[in-house]
């Protein structure tokens, strides 16, 4: 048995740490939540330029071709600078969705823009397939919450067809049947936008597969990447928590030296390594493409969604007044917390998913 | 990252598999808990069998009753063993604790004496540190150890010694110095539970049952020769014991969630299945999620053991979640269960009464071993590097400490 990263994924995750550290501070966070700018350019062109959208993209369509334990351990780090970047959007959704449910000629089409990061996609997949319905390849109707919408240039939209049956559709954001708006949340740094539809042209994804099976694989590969930043952003609150604690003095001796305290930020930890050692056995799942998969999916998310809760949430406690400052990042991590539990439908229904799957186990 | 053993674990796995097969008996529905004494005889008699076909204590070295394999190998083993209803983990503090104390501070002719029967239970050892004024604060014991010569004359309790009235030996701490600071005044020594001056009391326990025992010393003689370590250097010797027990443990403790869902599986509500309950639900999957958590995180040490490490002190959590899980498990299953769960009779309640002695057992294993505030403290200190809280000790000698007025 071996369950831990090669040297190889942690090196990839050492310069990660590195890279992010000098290029996405709090100050490259709050200028996007602050100016409204939707994401930090400059940032997204580095990400492009190591090539971090093209992991796991084969290399016949302009991709690394790597594993999904790299992608895990950079997630990782971009879950713990909270980097604003639609990588979410992007990668972990619509190029998997892309690698998942497209035709090989759609595929050898689409990824190459993705993998260089020329075009910037995301999904319209929450809410009721009658949102938007598709009728002579022309797609009527209205999304809301569609991550990194107002900057993506294509999405990738469920809807129904003339003949009532659920469709995974491409549609360039560019068309002018198309208009967005923002919609503000609760994490500026991964905005949201309202998407609306008036006989836009889309094309059909046309692989072998339905487009509830091509969500639920999709979703859950998503799930044990979103833990990993989950758990990269416990980590960052841990960090602060002990760094605040530690440097603050009350009653003559170190905050961080009251049990109260320690039981907090104990309580803490183990919160985020139940999560962490969850979303390993996800990576693993997720690289063997093991049957494991769908239960360990259910298990890392619901984890991690627990875990951050609670380590964004006491971090702010830790702080005391200061906390609840806009001026300190605990409420970044806080936001971020919500914004990435509410992905993919939230914790009670990742709960009812990890129930379903553990008892037909 | 795989789950895969290599080609050479491979090859042990098939090899105990086959063994296990014809030797080990099967899980039954009918088997249930044993009572102390019966539990005992079984659990000695499924370590002769054991260490007769060679595959007791597998990380030792063979001319200590070992197999002189890695500890990996161990962990096939309790891997594969825990598919049985064998009694494997009955002796893990002699075998996981006081063996590695005898490997690092015997004599050669101690251990080639004391180890090999310590490898096959065909000698019971227990290990005495807990005292009444000094359970998380146990470098605050105060059994004494007087020199006499080349003998050392002991005196005091000990408490909550698990498996004392079954043991041959003990590995005991003893204060042999209270004018200097309480850790430095400390050594480590083995005893024969045997002797004169060493009387052994149960106690019965909240649960009714006797795990745990008080042991008396009332001028008990022993050798200088069964001292362990350095006279004074009885702490770094408890540490090192317990960094060991890490190992020892590790995977070991329950945290009741593969009973539960079982039970789930069974019970309706209304004629619908009790899984379909939303309440259920929600626990189903907080515990399952914790139970897997610690099964991973177990896995994750076991690979850094694997390379060569140690288990940090992290390993402080599988016991700190799986402890009081285990309680607040067999508390709600109980609530399942309606009228009937106060019913602890085995041969009427669910999975032998598993949960009604289990509700009744559990709240000591949130105390032994280290409370689950001493773990966190652990936790906190030691993996995060907080800092100590301010200590009324610091600085004195241990006959100045204060110590109110504790006579239990």
């Amino acid at each position: 048995m071996n369950f831990d990263f090669s040297e190889d994924q942690k090196n990839i995750q050492e310069q990660a740490r590195g890279m992010l550290a000098k290029e996405c501070s709090s100050a490259t966070v709050r200028r996007v939540i602050d100016k409204g700018e939707y994401y930090d350019n400059a940032l997204w062109r580095q990400i492009v330029q190591l090539g971090w959208p093209a992991t796991t993209i084969a290399e016949e369509h302009g991709g690394l071709g790597l594993s999904y334990l790299e992608l895990c351990v950079i997630a990782t780090e971009l879950g713990r600078s909270l980097a604003p970047t639609p990588f979410i959007a992007s990668v972990y959704l619509s190029t998997e969705l892309i690698k998942t449910a497209a035709s090989s000629q759609q595929q050898a089409e689409w990824l190459p823009s993705l993998a260089c990061g020329d075009v910037i996609s995301t999904v319209a997949v929450n809410g009721s397939p009658r949102d938007c319905l598709v009728k002579n390849m022309q797609i009527s109707g209205n999304k809301s919450a569609v991550l990194h919408g107002m900057i993506a240039n294509q999405v990738i939209v469920s809807a129904t067809n003339e003949r009532d049956e659920l469709g995974l559709y491409l549609v360039n954001l560019g068309d002018s049947g198309v208009s967005r708006k923002v919609q503000n949340s609760l994490d500026p740094s991964l905005p949201r936008a309202e998407l609306s539809f008036s006989n836009a042209n889309v094309v059909a994804l046309g692989g072998d597969i339905s487009a509830e099976k091509a969500l639920s694989v999709v979703f859950d590969r998503a799930a044990v990447l979103l833990a990993f930043e989950q758990v990269g952003g416990c980590e960052a609150t841990i960090e602060m928590a002990k760094a605040y604690t530690s440097d603050r003095y009350a009653f003559g001796r170190q905050v961080a030296s009251f049990q109260a305290i320690k039981h907090k930020l104990a309580d803490m930890f183990v919160a985020k390594e139940l999560a962490k050692s969850n979303a390993y056995y996800g990576a693993w799942a997720l690289s063997a493409d093991a049957p494991e998969l769908a239960l360990a999916a259910a298990t890392a998310r619901v984890s991690a969604i627990d875990a951050y809760y609670l380590c964004s949430k006491e971090n702010i406690q830790a702080h005391g007044g200061m906390g609840f400052t806009w001026e300190f990042d605990c409420h970044l991590y806080y936001r971020r917390a919500q914004a990435l539990s509410t992905l993919l439908g939230g914790n009670p229904y990742w709960k009812s998913l990890l129930v379903d799957r553990l008892l037909a186990a | 990252m795989d789950f895969k053993d290599s080609p050479e674990q491979a090859e042990f796995r098939a090899e105990i598999r086959c063994w296990l097969q014809s030797n080990a008996r099967a899980k039954s529905a009918s088997g249930g808990r044993k009572d102390q004494s019966e539990a005992y005889e079984d659990a000695k008699a499924w370590y002769k069998k054991v260490a007769d076909a060679g595959y007791a204590c597998l990380n030792w070295p063979k001319q200590y009753g070992g197999a002189g394999l890695t500890d990996i190998h161990k962990v096939i083993w309790s891997q594969e063993v825990s598919n049985y209803d064998e009694p494997d983990a009955y002796f893990v503090i002699g075998i996981g604790n006081c063996g590695p104390a005898l490997m690092h501070f015997a004599t050669e002719e101690q251990k080639q004496h004391l180890l090999p029967p310590m490898a096959s239970a065909e000698t019971v050892w227990c290990q005495m540190f807990s005292e009444p004024s000094a359970g998380s604060d146990v470098a605050g014991l105060r059994t004494t150890a007087v020199a006499d010569g080349d003998k050392w004359l002991i005196n005091g309790q000990k408490i909550w010694t698990s498996g004392a009235q079954h043991s041959d030996y003990g590995v005991i701490l003893c204060r042999t110095d209270p004018t200097i600071s309480k850790y430095r005044g400390m050594t480590m020594f083995f005893i024969d539970m045997r002797q004169a001056g060493v009387e052994v009391k149960p106690i019965k326990q909240m649960d009714g049952g006797s795990h745990f025992n008080e042991v008396f010393f009332n001028n008990a003689v022993i050798p200088d020769a069964y001292r362990l370590g350095d006279v004074g250097g009885g702490w770094g010797a408890a540490l090192l014991v317990l960094m060991n027990e890490r190992l020892a443990i590790a995977g070991v403790q329950p945290d009741g969630f593969p009973e539960f869902l079982s039970l789930v599986k069974t019970l309706h509500i209304d004629g619908e299945p009790i899984s379909a309950n939303p309440a259920v639900r929600e626990h189903l999957a907080e515990w399952y999620y914790k139970h897997a958590g610690i099964k991973a995180s177990t896995n994750r040490m076991l690979t850094a053991v694997a390379k060569g490490g140690m288990p940090g002190a992290e390993a402080a959590l599988g016991k700190l979640v799986g402890a009081v899980m285990n309680q607040d498990i067999a508390n709600y299953a109980i609530q399942l269960m309606g009228d009937t769960g106060s019913i602890s009779e085995p041969e009427f309640a669910q999975q032998q009464a598993h949960f009604q002695k289990t509700v009744l057992f559990s709240p000591g294993i949130r105390l032994a071993g280290g409370t689950d505030e001493v773990m966190r403290n652990v936790i906190a200190e030691q993996v995060l590097g907080l800092p100590q809280e301010p200590r009324a000790d610091k600085g004195l000698a241990f006959n100045e400490i204060p110590s109110g007025n504790q006579s239990r």
